[in-house]
Protein backbone atom coordinates (compact mmCIF):
# COMPACT_ATOMS: atom_id res chain seq x y z
CA UNK A 1 0.00 0.00 0.00
CA UNK A 2 1.24 3.43 -0.80
CA UNK A 3 1.83 5.96 1.55
CA UNK A 4 -0.13 8.26 -0.71
CA UNK A 5 -2.96 5.88 0.18
CA UNK A 6 -2.88 5.13 4.05
CA UNK A 7 -2.94 8.93 4.74
CA UNK A 8 -6.12 9.13 2.42
CA UNK A 9 -7.38 6.54 4.40
CA UNK A 10 -6.30 8.57 7.82
CA UNK A 11 -7.63 11.55 7.09
CA UNK A 12 -10.50 9.47 6.53
CA UNK A 13 -10.46 7.77 9.43
CA UNK A 14 -10.13 11.08 11.79
CA UNK A 15 -13.31 12.48 10.10
CA UNK A 16 -15.25 9.63 10.99
CA UNK A 17 -14.33 9.54 14.77
CA UNK A 18 -17.85 10.73 16.55
CA UNK A 19 -17.00 13.27 19.65
CA UNK A 20 -16.71 11.75 23.23
CA UNK A 21 -19.42 12.25 25.99
CA UNK A 22 -18.71 11.84 29.53
CA UNK A 23 -21.58 9.70 31.07
CA UNK A 24 -22.90 10.06 34.73
CA UNK A 25 -25.20 7.80 36.02
CA UNK A 26 -27.53 8.51 39.29
CA UNK A 27 -27.98 4.82 40.77
CA UNK A 28 -30.93 5.52 42.69
CA UNK A 29 -32.73 8.40 43.73
CA UNK A 30 -31.55 10.23 46.36
CA UNK A 31 -27.74 9.88 45.19
CA UNK A 32 -25.80 12.41 42.94
CA UNK A 33 -25.07 11.51 39.48
CA UNK A 34 -21.69 9.84 39.54
CA UNK A 35 -19.02 9.51 36.86
CA UNK A 36 -18.71 5.84 34.99
CA UNK A 37 -17.03 6.56 31.66
CA UNK A 38 -17.38 7.58 28.35
CA UNK A 39 -19.01 6.94 25.28
CA UNK A 40 -18.57 8.39 21.36
CA UNK A 41 -22.09 9.40 19.33
CA UNK A 42 -23.23 11.74 16.99
CA UNK A 43 -25.20 13.99 18.82
CA UNK A 44 -26.79 14.07 22.57
CA UNK A 45 -29.45 11.91 21.65
CA UNK A 46 -27.41 9.25 20.83
CA UNK A 47 -24.79 9.93 23.25
CA UNK A 48 -27.82 8.65 25.66
CA UNK A 49 -29.09 6.30 23.66
CA UNK A 50 -24.94 4.63 23.39
CA UNK A 51 -24.76 5.15 27.87
CA UNK A 52 -27.66 3.34 28.23
CA UNK A 53 -26.19 0.64 25.97
CA UNK A 54 -23.02 0.87 27.97
CA UNK A 55 -23.36 1.51 31.18
CA UNK A 56 -27.01 0.75 32.52
CA UNK A 57 -27.14 -3.06 31.37
CA UNK A 58 -27.25 -4.27 34.63
CA UNK A 59 -29.53 -2.11 36.84
CA UNK A 60 -26.50 0.61 37.27
CA UNK A 61 -28.95 3.25 37.33
CA UNK A 62 -32.51 5.56 37.40
CA UNK A 63 -31.14 8.69 35.21
CA UNK A 64 -28.14 9.51 32.90
CA UNK A 65 -26.59 12.65 32.10
CA UNK A 66 -24.05 12.89 29.22
CA UNK A 67 -21.72 15.87 28.84
CA UNK A 68 -19.54 16.64 25.51
CA UNK A 69 -16.10 16.12 26.83
CA UNK A 70 -14.52 19.26 25.29
CA UNK A 71 -16.62 21.14 27.70
CA UNK A 72 -14.79 19.10 30.83
CA UNK A 73 -12.64 22.10 32.33
CA UNK A 74 -10.34 19.96 34.24
CA UNK A 75 -7.51 21.07 37.34
CA UNK A 76 -3.99 21.26 35.70
CA UNK A 77 -1.88 18.22 37.19
CA UNK A 78 0.80 21.02 37.95
CA UNK A 79 -0.91 22.78 40.34
CA UNK A 80 -1.84 19.40 42.66
CA UNK A 81 0.75 20.52 45.32
CA UNK A 82 -0.98 24.08 46.06
CA UNK A 83 -4.28 22.68 45.12
CA UNK A 84 -4.86 19.69 47.68
CA UNK A 85 -1.89 19.43 49.97
CA UNK A 86 -2.98 21.74 51.97
CA UNK A 87 -5.92 19.63 53.48
CA UNK A 88 -3.64 16.79 53.99
CA UNK A 89 -3.28 18.40 58.23
CA UNK A 90 -6.51 19.42 58.47
CA UNK A 91 -7.91 16.64 59.89
CA UNK A 92 -10.59 18.37 62.32
CA UNK A 93 -12.65 19.27 58.58
CA UNK A 94 -13.67 15.57 58.70
CA UNK A 95 -17.15 15.12 60.39
CA UNK A 96 -15.48 12.05 62.12
CA UNK A 97 -15.18 13.37 65.84
CA UNK A 98 -19.55 12.48 66.44
CA UNK A 99 -20.96 9.20 66.20
CA UNK A 100 -23.90 8.41 62.91
CA UNK A 101 -26.92 6.96 63.58
CA UNK A 102 -27.37 3.76 62.23
CA UNK A 103 -30.32 4.10 60.45
CA UNK A 104 -29.21 7.38 58.02
CA UNK A 105 -28.33 6.38 55.04
CA UNK A 106 -25.91 7.45 52.07
CA UNK A 107 -23.20 8.85 53.94
CA UNK B 1 -53.03 -30.08 27.47
CA UNK B 2 -52.11 -30.32 23.71
CA UNK B 3 -53.20 -27.41 21.31
CA UNK B 4 -51.72 -27.13 18.00
CA UNK B 5 -52.54 -24.19 16.91
CA UNK B 6 -51.20 -22.66 20.57
CA UNK B 7 -47.95 -24.08 19.70
CA UNK B 8 -48.08 -23.00 16.07
CA UNK B 9 -48.48 -19.01 16.85
CA UNK B 10 -45.91 -19.34 19.56
CA UNK B 11 -43.86 -20.89 17.10
CA UNK B 12 -44.13 -17.89 14.97
CA UNK B 13 -43.44 -15.17 17.86
CA UNK B 14 -40.63 -16.67 19.30
CA UNK B 15 -38.89 -17.66 15.84
CA UNK B 16 -39.20 -14.04 14.71
CA UNK B 17 -37.21 -13.02 17.85
CA UNK B 18 -35.20 -16.02 17.63
CA UNK B 19 -34.34 -15.30 14.12
CA UNK B 20 -33.57 -11.67 14.41
CA UNK B 21 -31.56 -11.90 17.74
CA UNK B 22 -29.21 -14.46 16.05
CA UNK B 23 -28.63 -12.67 12.57
CA UNK B 24 -28.21 -9.34 15.48
CA UNK B 25 -25.37 -11.54 17.11
CA UNK B 26 -23.60 -11.90 13.95
CA UNK B 27 -22.50 -7.77 14.04
CA UNK B 28 -20.30 -8.78 17.36
CA UNK B 29 -16.88 -7.59 17.08
CA UNK B 30 -17.98 -6.40 13.55
CA UNK B 31 -20.27 -2.87 13.81
CA UNK B 32 -19.17 0.39 12.71
CA UNK B 33 -18.62 1.31 16.22
CA UNK B 34 -17.82 0.03 19.80
CA UNK B 35 -21.01 1.68 21.06
CA UNK B 36 -23.20 0.23 18.12
CA UNK B 37 -21.54 -2.99 18.81
CA UNK B 38 -23.32 -3.04 22.00
CA UNK B 39 -26.21 -1.98 21.41
CA UNK B 40 -26.65 -4.67 18.43
CA UNK B 41 -25.65 -7.05 21.06
CA UNK B 42 -27.72 -6.18 23.41
CA UNK B 43 -30.75 -5.81 21.17
CA UNK B 44 -30.18 -9.42 20.06
CA UNK B 45 -30.11 -10.79 23.52
CA UNK B 46 -33.34 -9.25 24.31
CA UNK B 47 -34.83 -10.74 21.49
CA UNK B 48 -33.36 -14.15 22.34
CA UNK B 49 -34.67 -13.95 25.90
CA UNK B 50 -38.24 -13.39 24.25
CA UNK B 51 -37.76 -16.42 22.21
CA UNK B 52 -36.21 -18.30 25.04
CA UNK B 53 -40.02 -17.76 26.71
CA UNK B 54 -41.71 -18.00 23.77
CA UNK B 55 -40.36 -21.32 22.49
CA UNK B 56 -41.17 -22.64 26.28
CA UNK B 57 -44.76 -21.93 25.85
CA UNK B 58 -44.60 -23.45 22.34
CA UNK B 59 -43.08 -26.68 23.52
CA UNK B 60 -45.38 -27.01 26.46
CA UNK B 61 -48.69 -26.19 23.72
CA UNK B 62 -47.35 -29.10 21.99
CA UNK B 63 -47.14 -31.11 24.77
CA UNK B 64 -44.19 -33.30 23.55
CA UNK B 65 -41.64 -32.51 25.99
CA UNK B 66 -39.62 -30.54 24.11
CA UNK B 67 -38.25 -27.45 25.30
CA UNK B 68 -36.81 -24.15 23.99
CA UNK B 69 -33.59 -25.79 22.96
CA UNK B 70 -35.16 -28.50 21.53
CA UNK B 71 -37.28 -26.13 19.22
CA UNK B 72 -33.76 -23.58 18.37
CA UNK B 73 -31.56 -26.18 17.97
CA UNK B 74 -32.99 -29.38 16.56
CA UNK B 75 -35.89 -27.96 14.18
CA UNK B 76 -35.10 -28.33 10.68
CA UNK B 77 -35.77 -25.05 8.53
CA UNK B 78 -39.17 -26.16 7.26
CA UNK B 79 -40.67 -26.36 10.65
CA UNK B 80 -39.52 -22.84 11.50
CA UNK B 81 -42.50 -20.00 11.19
CA UNK B 82 -40.22 -17.10 11.32
CA UNK B 83 -41.48 -14.13 8.76
CA UNK B 84 -39.18 -13.87 5.81
CA UNK B 85 -38.09 -10.41 6.82
CA UNK B 86 -36.03 -11.23 9.82
CA UNK B 87 -34.23 -13.83 7.90
CA UNK B 88 -32.80 -11.62 5.31
CA UNK B 89 -28.85 -10.89 5.83
CA UNK B 90 -27.49 -8.51 7.66
CA UNK B 91 -26.17 -6.46 4.54
CA UNK B 92 -24.64 -2.75 4.87
CA UNK B 93 -25.59 -1.25 8.42
CA UNK B 94 -28.41 0.45 6.81
CA UNK B 95 -29.78 -2.71 5.64
CA UNK B 96 -29.74 -3.72 9.12
CA UNK B 97 -31.29 -0.26 10.75
CA UNK B 98 -34.19 -0.79 8.01
CA UNK B 99 -34.91 -4.10 8.90
CA UNK B 100 -34.93 -3.45 12.66
CA UNK B 101 -36.75 -0.31 11.73
CA UNK B 102 -39.89 -2.10 10.18
CA UNK B 103 -40.13 -4.89 12.37
CA UNK B 104 -39.61 -3.19 15.66
CA UNK B 105 -42.27 -1.03 14.99
CA UNK B 106 -44.31 -4.08 14.35
CA UNK B 107 -43.25 -5.79 17.26
CA UNK B 108 -44.00 -3.29 19.72
CA UNK B 109 -47.30 -2.82 18.48
CA UNK B 110 -47.93 -6.50 18.35
CA UNK B 111 -46.40 -6.94 22.12
CA UNK B 112 -48.39 -4.23 23.31
CA UNK B 113 -51.72 -5.76 22.17
CA UNK B 114 -50.70 -9.22 22.90
CA UNK B 115 -50.28 -8.01 26.77
CA UNK B 116 -53.92 -8.24 26.87
CA UNK B 117 -54.25 -11.62 25.46
CA UNK B 118 -56.51 -14.44 27.47
CA UNK B 119 -53.49 -16.65 27.76
CA UNK B 120 -52.04 -15.45 31.23
CA UNK B 121 -48.58 -16.71 30.22
CA UNK B 122 -48.18 -15.08 26.51
CA UNK B 123 -49.45 -12.17 27.57
CA UNK B 124 -47.07 -11.78 30.61
CA UNK B 125 -44.36 -12.49 28.09
CA UNK B 126 -45.79 -9.84 26.26
CA UNK B 127 -46.04 -7.31 28.92
CA UNK B 128 -42.24 -7.72 29.83
CA UNK B 129 -41.03 -7.98 25.85
CA UNK B 130 -42.84 -5.01 25.13
CA UNK B 131 -40.85 -2.25 26.92
CA UNK B 132 -37.66 -4.02 25.39
CA UNK B 133 -39.05 -3.36 21.92
CA UNK B 134 -40.10 0.21 22.54
CA UNK B 135 -36.52 0.56 23.08
CA UNK B 136 -35.20 -1.49 19.78
CA UNK B 137 -37.74 1.07 17.65
CA UNK B 138 -36.29 4.64 18.99
CA UNK B 139 -32.85 2.70 18.62
CA UNK B 140 -33.78 2.29 14.47
CA UNK B 141 -36.00 5.32 14.00
CA UNK B 142 -32.99 7.32 15.60
CA UNK B 143 -30.76 5.81 13.14
CA UNK B 144 -32.86 6.05 10.14
CA UNK B 145 -33.10 9.24 11.00
CA UNK B 146 -29.65 10.27 10.83
CA UNK B 147 -28.55 7.62 8.30
CA UNK B 148 -31.32 9.75 6.05
CA UNK B 149 -30.62 13.02 6.82
CA UNK B 150 -27.10 12.09 7.00
CA UNK B 151 -24.32 12.24 3.95
CA UNK B 152 -25.50 11.57 0.26
CA UNK B 153 -23.95 8.03 1.10
CA UNK B 154 -25.72 7.18 3.64
CA UNK B 155 -28.79 8.63 2.25
CA UNK B 156 -28.90 6.45 -0.74
CA UNK B 157 -27.92 3.23 1.50
CA UNK B 158 -30.95 3.80 3.41
CA UNK B 159 -33.22 4.77 0.82
CA UNK B 160 -31.59 1.23 -1.16
CA UNK B 161 -31.67 -0.66 2.21
CA UNK B 162 -35.59 0.22 2.16
CA UNK B 163 -36.50 -0.14 -1.34
CA UNK B 164 -35.05 -3.91 -0.79
CA UNK B 165 -36.54 -5.03 2.15
CA UNK B 166 -39.92 -3.34 2.02
CA UNK B 167 -41.70 -6.45 0.00
CA UNK B 168 -41.03 -8.24 3.32
CA UNK B 169 -43.43 -5.62 5.31
CA UNK B 170 -46.65 -7.01 3.99
CA UNK B 171 -46.41 -10.69 5.82
CA UNK B 172 -45.99 -9.20 9.04
CA UNK B 173 -49.70 -8.08 8.74
CA UNK B 174 -50.78 -11.04 7.26
CA UNK B 175 -53.59 -13.64 9.13
CA UNK B 176 -54.40 -17.26 7.91
CA UNK B 177 -56.75 -19.90 8.89
CA UNK B 178 -54.24 -21.53 11.71
CA UNK B 179 -54.75 -18.03 13.39
CA UNK B 180 -58.25 -17.15 13.03
CA UNK B 181 -59.52 -19.47 16.08
CA UNK B 182 -56.84 -18.28 18.15
CA UNK B 183 -57.65 -14.72 17.42
CA UNK B 184 -61.58 -15.31 17.82
CA UNK B 185 -60.99 -17.07 21.57
CA UNK B 186 -58.39 -14.04 22.08
CA UNK B 187 -55.77 -15.82 22.79
CA UNK B 188 -54.09 -14.71 19.50
CA UNK B 189 -54.30 -10.87 18.06
CA UNK B 190 -55.49 -9.53 15.06
CA UNK B 191 -52.26 -7.77 13.37
CA UNK B 192 -54.17 -6.43 10.71
CA UNK B 193 -55.88 -3.50 12.27
CA UNK B 194 -52.30 -2.50 13.64
CA UNK B 195 -50.96 -1.57 10.24
CA UNK B 196 -52.51 1.94 9.98
CA UNK B 197 -50.65 2.69 13.15
CA UNK B 198 -47.74 0.67 12.06
CA UNK B 199 -47.42 2.77 8.89
CA UNK B 200 -48.17 6.38 10.43
CA UNK B 201 -45.46 5.83 12.46
CA UNK B 202 -43.13 4.49 10.16
CA UNK B 203 -44.13 7.15 7.61
CA UNK B 204 -43.40 10.12 10.63
CA UNK B 205 -39.86 8.81 10.97
CA UNK B 206 -38.79 8.55 7.51
CA UNK B 207 -40.48 12.34 6.71
CA UNK B 208 -38.23 13.49 9.55
CA UNK B 209 -35.16 11.14 7.46
CA UNK B 210 -35.88 13.04 4.30
CA UNK B 211 -36.51 9.43 2.97
CA UNK B 212 -39.99 8.72 1.35
CA UNK B 213 -42.45 6.06 2.17
CA UNK B 214 -41.48 2.63 -0.80
CA UNK B 215 -44.06 2.41 -3.16
CA UNK B 216 -46.29 -0.63 -2.69
CA UNK B 217 -45.02 -3.73 -4.66
CA UNK B 218 -45.64 -7.13 -4.93
CA UNK B 219 -45.41 -8.72 -1.08
CA UNK B 220 -43.57 -12.14 -0.44
CA UNK B 221 -44.87 -14.32 2.09
CA UNK B 222 -44.17 -18.11 3.16
CA UNK B 223 -42.51 -17.57 6.27
CA UNK B 224 -45.46 -18.60 8.39
CA UNK B 225 -45.78 -21.81 6.70
CA UNK B 226 -42.16 -22.84 6.40
CA UNK B 227 -41.20 -21.54 3.16
CA UNK B 228 -38.47 -19.58 3.81
CA UNK B 229 -35.39 -17.75 1.65
CA UNK B 230 -32.11 -20.00 1.20
CA UNK B 231 -31.05 -17.94 3.95
CA UNK B 232 -32.46 -19.10 6.90
CA UNK B 233 -30.98 -22.62 6.34
CA UNK B 234 -27.36 -21.14 6.38
CA UNK B 235 -28.29 -18.96 9.84
CA UNK B 236 -29.57 -22.36 11.11
CA UNK B 237 -26.25 -24.58 9.75
CA UNK B 238 -24.35 -21.78 12.10
CA UNK B 239 -26.88 -21.83 15.30
CA UNK B 240 -27.25 -25.29 15.27
CA UNK B 241 -23.83 -27.05 14.24
CA UNK B 242 -22.95 -27.11 18.07
CA UNK B 243 -26.02 -29.09 19.44
CA UNK B 244 -26.45 -31.28 15.98
CA UNK B 245 -22.74 -32.10 16.67
CA UNK B 246 -22.50 -32.77 20.26
CA UNK B 247 -26.40 -33.30 21.13
CA UNK B 248 -26.98 -32.18 24.79
CA UNK B 249 -23.40 -30.21 25.30
CA UNK B 250 -22.87 -28.62 28.20
CA UNK B 251 -20.49 -26.08 29.64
Amino acid sequence: MSDRTSKGEEAGQAKRIWPLWEVFIRARNGLSHKHAGSVHAADARMALEAARDTYTRRMEGVSLWVVPSKEIVASDPGEAAALFEPAADKIYRHPTFYSIPGNVKNI
Amino acid sequence: MRDPALFDYACRLGDDSLILGQRLSEWCGHAPMLEIDLSLANIGLDLIGQATHLLALAGEAEGLGRDADALAFRRDVLDFRNCLLVEQPNGDFARTVARQFIFSNFQELQFRELARSSNAALAAVAAKAVKEVAYHARFANEWMVRLGDGTEESHARAEAALEWLWRYADELFAVDAATEALIAAGVAIDVRPLRIEWAMRVARTLHEATLKVPEPRRPVHGGRVGHHSEHLGHLLAGMQFLERAYPGAKW
